[in-house]
């Protein structure tokens, strides 16, 4: 437990030095502003309060900018150590791979945390000063600020795999955007592509769903915007799954940092240093 | 019991045969030096004594365990050949992580750099330090806690003479206090006079394990004898004593170790003709050379 501790300490600290938190938080917080400020625009006599509004379209941002701020925190992990030949000293330390694993990760997603607890802070601070009904939105506020934690955590730990399978920063770097790419973009698009093609045929029905809630990502949308008041301002894909219980999108997005974490530690126990 | 024992160790990369049956031991409070030519296989077969790769075949064991297991790390500091840390460290922070990562207090740091001369530079990040600078971080790094065997590759490499001076004192002590050591170094003149026992690489294949006196009278090098003539009989002097030429007053002669006084009789009954004689045994470096060259077939 020491041992994880004085990792993620050092951890943060290179990250703090590296301007990461810096980066990370101001990232967060620009993109929830512009949110916030194009979203109180005045939307008519819609039910919904304003946090309530915000955090739906909280939830469309976090499904892009979440996994990419993870990945950038973390492709560069054990690979960066190899290249600099930093590793072999610290592996005949008595420590495992599990706990130096264990402490970068809590570091970086501690990081996270910050960044994201800032960002959203901000967007719902301005919602909550124009509308006095808000308060009824905290409940998805705080729901919407766990679930991007679990899926950060799930990004961190797949990105950590990268690296150890890269072994070099570059190559876990172009690796790093082209999983982004297919699990955030490309992902969807093909689902909905497939979706249409099957014309509501047994595919729409009976596979699609868990295609869905195999991609963290998708299935972290579908629990917040199943979860939250404001589903109806939510279009697209998200329609078509209505049907999915959200126990079902709750268990996904619960078990992939696990899942994600073993993937990471079983990549970098076969690194050679 | 032994710290250290290997026995046929043998390790591939592909074609290249980095070790081939590699077995020897090192007691508590031996010091021991690896020699080898460039890719003789010496940072490979430290890096199988920590367990950081897996030899093809063999035994060893450390500190009565296996290598790589939480009880010899426990027992066991290493530095790496071309030491590297990361650059937005300062050295404090690195070593504070490190006594933390071996169960000790933080607190020690600032000691333990002082103990290597880097008590001033503490503060400052590692990526503006020197490489001698950097190496000393290592060693500082290498000395945490109470390790009963230490493995260091090319420790002096980078640092200057008096840092090497000290460098070899605190070995001293260590083994004075029990410790195992085994450290490679391509510095001959410094593993003379500061270890007990030489280990020799060639091509993967140990070559030679002896202390330096064995080796010596094992190589049975001829001894070079160094005639000076008085100016005008260099020739005749060459000539009488059936040797080489090298300038206007100096002649080479070579003799075996058990001709060394009839060789020197020869040379008094010159008388007048002889200025001085200087008896030049075979270096440190010459035996190396003896061992580790690849005999010519
Ligand atoms: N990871 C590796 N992959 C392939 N070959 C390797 C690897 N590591 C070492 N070798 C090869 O094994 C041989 C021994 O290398 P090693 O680094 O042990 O030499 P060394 O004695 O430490 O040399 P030096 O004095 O230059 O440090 C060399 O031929 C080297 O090319
Ligand atoms: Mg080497």
């Amino acid at each position: 437990m020491s041992r994880i501790l004085a990792a993620s300490t050092a951890e943060f600290r290179i990250a703090l030095r590296n301007r990461w938190v810096t980066i990370a938080v101001l990232m967060m917080a620009l993109f929830s502003l512009v949110l916030a400020a194009a979203g109180s625009a005045p939307t008519g006599d819609v039910g919904a309060d304003r946090l309530s509004v915000t955090v739906a379209s909280l939830t469309s941002l976090a499904v892009y900018l979440v996994p990419l701020l993870a990945l950038l925190m973390s492709f560069d992990a054990i690979a960066g150590e190899v290249e600099r030949g930093t590793l072999p000293l610290v592996l005949t330390y008595p420590v495992s791979r599990a706990e130096l694993l264990l402490g970068k990760f809590t570091a970086h997603l501690g990081i996270l945390a910050l960044a994201v607890i800032v960002g959203y802070g901000l967007a719902a601070a301005a919602a909550i000063a124009t509308d006095a009904r808000a308060i009824a939105g905290i409940p998805a506020l705080v729901r919407l600020v766990w679930t991007s934690l679990l899926l950060g955590a799930t990004f961190i730990a797949i990105g950590y795999a990268i690296s150890a399978l890269a072994r070099r920063p570059g190559a876990a770097a172009g690796l790093a955007v082209l999983l982004w790419l297919v699990m955030i973009v490309l992902y969807d698009l093909g689902l909905l592509a497939a979706v249409v093609a099957d014309g509501g045929g047994s595919f729409t029905t009976d596979v699609f769903p868990w295609l869905l809630l195999a991609n963290p990502a998708d299935a972290f949308r579908l629990f917040n915007l199943a979860a939250s008041e404001a589903t109806a301002a939510a279009a697209g894909i998200s329609g078509a799954a209505g049907t999915i219980p959200t126990a079902h999108s709750l268990t996904s997005i619960a078990l992939w940092p696990f899942a994600a974490l073993g993937l990471a530690l079983a990549a970098f126990r076969k690194v050679t240093p | 019991m032994q710290s250290l024992t290997l026995s046929t160790i043998t390790k591939a990369f592909g074609a290249v045969r980095a070790l081939t049956d590699v077995s020897f031991t090192v007691a508590p409070g031996e010091r021991v030096a690896l020699l080898g030519h460039n890719g003789a296989g010496k940072s490979t077969l430290m890096k199988i004594v920590l367990g950081l790769l897996r030899a093809d075949r063999g035994q060893i064991t450390v500190l009565g365990a296996v290598p790589g297991s939480n009880a010899a790390r426990t027992g066991t500091a290493y530095l790496p050949e071309n030491v590297a840390f990361h650059p937005s460290l300062t050295g404090l922070e690195q070593l504070r992580y490190y006594l933390r990562l071996r169960g000790e207090t933080p607190a020690k740091a600032i000691d333990l750099l002082e103990r290597v001369g880097l008590k001033d530079a503490a503060r400052r990040r590692i990526g503006t330090y020197s490489k001698g600078m950097r190496q000393r971080v290592g060693l500082a790094q290498a000395l945490i806690g109470t390790p009963r065997l230490l493995v260091l590759d090319e420790p002096t490499s980078g640092l200057d003479p008096v840092s090497r001076r000290e460098f070899y004192t605190i070995l001293e002590g260590l083994a004075a206090d029990g410790v195992a050591i085994l450290l490679s170094s391509h510095a001959l003149t410094e593993v003379e006079a500061k270890t007990d026992r030489i280990v020799i690489l060639r091509d993967g294949l140990l070559v030679a394990d002896d202390t330096l006196a064995n080796l010596r009278r094992k190589a049975a090098l001829p001894i070079r004898l160094q005639v000076a003539a008085r100016p005008g009989s260099a020739d005749e002097v060459a000539k009488k004593l059936a040797g080489g030429r090298r300038n206007g007053v100096v002649v080479d002669l070579l003799c075996q170790h058990d001709d060394k006084l009839a060789r020197l009789g020869d040379i008094a009954a010159l008388g007048a003709m002889i200025e001085d004689v200087e008896i030049l045994p075979p270096s440190l470096e010459d035996i190396y050379s003896h061992f580790s060259q690849r005999p010519a077939s």
